[in-house]
């Protein structure tokens, strides 16, 4: 499963590891939600990124005091059609004002790019190696949204509204 | 009616090469069906028992003459010269091949329509009252609203991969002419105490295998909140609504799991923290979208012009007709007319090629080019002069959409059911026809009065059963059609769920039913304005069921 950053194809510097196995020192780690909840304290003040893959059918807001020590959270597809990991990726980015790397996992296809990228996700584990080199070109598929979302672009209200004021000048001062 | 500005066009031709996109690599063999019936359902497509299905969005029902034309032209070239009107004030295509699809939506993209968010799991079509801006008892016109939310839920980021799909409906008279109570999500325009105008929010409803009525959650919201807090019930529903049992996915079924004010609470929880943010609207805004909003330039004209009169008197066929299928227009001297998409023996809702390109020129000519699709399946052209009625009539007359049998016995709602439809359980084309030929007789429709037959060929209830005053509902036994009768239903500001009479009876008996029905209905009232819902409503459906069981 190819990962894919800034729209590369890029190696994966994390290591997922089991909830049963040691956690290796100074090497970036992602950890079950379980196994992170369990053991966040010891896990937070360990030299290294921290990840912890959270699952879809969990509050986010339990992530909420720990967010500034995760340097990654996995939000999971368990299918394509199951979309609760973009409410929990705006809740995230605009809410909590999660920082870190938000990966996507799982069933992620193609056409789900841009409104990965549009719910805040950057970091992709593309399932089909098709797919992940089409990354650059999907995302650039829409040039105009109608709505604001976790990427911060002017959705098509608001730059008609902008237009309007350049061609009409307010009458105030 | 909405005029689209240089974003709306770029989204919908940008929307038109990723389908094609999608569709080639489908073609190839690059996607699986499984991959693609996601992609293909958010562009309307549907696999159907014989072919392709193209459901083409009618946001809030509003129509051009230029995008009618269009629609004539997708029958023409892309199907058999016909379309089907549906109850979500949409048009469906049912013989359209996969290869030609993408061409299908370059032609309507071309004139600022497209499928996008008519199937899946998105917010569909949003549906108003297809009197909307032109209804004498309206407060304001729902539209504006509807098209603001319609843009804003498009191609959404976070909602476009929802447990199920979310009907929201828009209405703004005292008579509900939108069966708000019927959606997933409704809102009504309305003053408060101090006068100002918002929004009650009513949430839960769906017609379908557990059907219920929506329950109000807030009621007033203020306009400048109306995104927020959509965006919030929507966040809570994709969070927490059922994903392990597609026929307990609603949001119907998760408001009722939580009780309407658990999940109330959940929901303004999650507005408080957005609701100031980005999706807070200002008057600018606001005025963005009604300045796309065109509207016709009325003369100034009388009520009743001594033409009109005259014809009335002249022509009794008018006169039905006027009495009928004509409503009052909220500008003097003009009216709303309803084009009944029912003939004796059709199909509900179907109209060819011919007739959209003659309806599209009459609109032209006699309503400022505009057209309304209802959820009745019948067209309206909603500016008509009050002079110009009776020109009007002879030539609707003849291309056969002027059966003067407007909310009468015969104006039938139906879905396609097993002729088409692969859910389907037992056909409803076939029984709406034998129901308007048994019903021919425009005199004693007239009699029976105001009475909805809504059928459908299985539990989904896309004919809204439930709530019709007659509600047929198609189901099989061991291999046969077999379908339920309910009464009482209605779909208004009163809105009801119909009560099964009893046993389901096999198909080649419900034509007798529903005559069983209405014989009943003429001995138990007791005068003959009282409506057959509100006989229905005294009596029960005991002498009803008694009628209708004792010679079968």
């Amino acid at each position: 499963m190819p990962l894919v950053e800034n729209a590369k194809i890029v190696e994966d510097r994390y290591v997922r590891v089991d909830d049963d196995a040691p956690i290796p020192e100074r090497v970036p780690v992602i950890v079950s939600a379980k196994r992170f909840l369990a053991e966040a304290d010891a896990l937070i003040r360990r030299d290294g990124s921290l990840g912890v893959a959270w699952p879809n059918d969990r509050r986010v807001a339990e992530l909420q005091p720990w967010l500034g020590h995760l340097a990654l959270v996995a939000l999971n597809f368990p299918k394509f059609r199951d979309g609760r990991a973009y409410s929990q990726a705006r809740l995230l980015r605009e809410q909590y004002g999660f920082g870190g790397t938000l990966r996507a996992t799982g069933d992620v296809l193609r056409d789900q790019f841009s409104f990965l990228v549009r719910a805040g996700f950057d970091s992709f584990d593309v399932k089909k190696p098709a797919d992940a080199r089409a990354f650059a070109q999907s995302v650039e598929r829409y040039s105009v949204f109608y709505q604001p979302g976790a990427d911060g672009r002017a959705p098509a209200l608001q730059r008609r509204v902008q237009k309007s004021r350049a061609v009409k000048p307010g009458k105030a001062v | 009616m909405y005029v689209y500005d240089a974003f709306d066009r770029t989204l919908v031709t940008e929307r038109v090469a990723e389908f094609r996109d999608q569709v080639g690599r489908r073609l190839s063999g690059e996607l699986t069906e499984d991959e693609f019936k996601p992609l293909r359902l958010m562009n309307g497509v549907y696999l159907q028992l014989h072919a392709y299905m193209l459901r083409t969005a009618i946001p809030y029902g509003t129509l051009s003459s230029e995008q009618l034309r269009m629609l004539a032209h997708i029958a023409r070239k892309y199907d058999r010269g016909y379309g089907h009107f549906t109850t979500r004030q949409n048009i469906q295509y049912h013989w359209i091949k996969l290869a030609e699809l993408p061409d299908a939506m370059a032609d309507l993209a071309s004139v600022g329509m497209h499928g996008m968010q008519t199937s899946g799991n998105v917010v569909r079509n949003i549906t108003t009252d297809q009197w909307a801006g032109v209804a004498p008892d309206e407060i304001e016109d729902p539209r504006l609203w509807a098209e603001l939310i319609r843009q804003h839920v498009t191609l959404h980021p976070e909602f476009s991969f929802m447990p199920r799909k979310f009907k929201i409906a828009v209405g703004s008279s005292s008579h509900d002419r939108a069966a708000l109570r019927t959606h997933d999500l409704a809102l009504r325009l309305h003053r408060d105490g101090s006068g100002e105008l918002g929004f009650e929010v009513m949430v839960g409803g769906g017609l379908g295998r557990t059907p219920f009525l929506a329950q109000t959650i807030k009621p007033f919201l203020a306009k400048r909140d109306v995104l927020s807090y959509v965006e919030a019930i929507l966040r809570t529903y994709n969070q927490f609504g059922r994903r392990d049992n597609i026929y307990k996915a609603r949001i119907k079924i998760l408001v009722h799991e939580l009780g309407p004010e658990a999940f109330a609470k959940e929901v303004d929880a999650e507005w408080q923290s957005i609701k100031d943010g980005a999706l807070a609207l200002d008057a600018a805004a606001i005025g963005e979208i009604a300045a796309r909003f065109h509207y016709p330039a009325y003369q100034r004209l009388d009520d009743n012009p001594p033409e009109l009169a005259a014809a009335r008197r002249a022509d009794r066929g008018f006169e039905a007709w006027m009495s009928n299928s004509v409503a009052n227009h909220k500008v003097a001297g003009y009216a709303i007319v309803t084009l009944s998409l029912k003939p004796e023996g059709g199909t509900p809702g179907d109209a060819t090629a011919v007739q959209m390109d003659a309806i599209a020129d009459l609109a032209d000519r006699y309503s400022f080019g505009e057209i309304r699709v209802g959820h009745e399946q019948n067209l309206t052209l909603p500016h008509v002069a009050q002079r110009d009625l009776s020109a009007l009539w002879r030539e609707l007359d003849a291309i056969g959409v002027a059966t003067p049998n407007v909310n009468f016995i015969s104006d039938i709602i139906s879905c396609p059911g097993l002729d088409y439809c692969s859910l389907a359980n037992a056909r409803s084309i076939p029984i709406a026809q034998e129901i308007t030929r048994r019903f021919r007789n425009l005199d004693l429709q007239r009699d029976l009065g105001r009475l909805h037959v809504n059928i459908s060929g299985c539990i989904n209830a896309c004919g809204h059963h439930h709530v019709g005053h007659i509600g047929i509902l198609g189901v099989e036994k061991n291999g046969e059609e077999f379908y339920q009768i309910t009464l009482g239903g209605k779909a208004d500001e009163n809105a009801t769920l119909g009560t099964l009479i009893g046993p389901a009876v096999p198909y080649a008996q419900v034509a007798d039913v529903v005559e069983d029905i209405a014989a009943a209905y003429l001995e138990l009232r007791t005068r003959p304005d009282e409506l057959f819902i509100d006989t229905v409503k005294r009596t029960g459906v005991e002498p009803f069921r008694e009628r209708v069981y004792a010679a079968r």
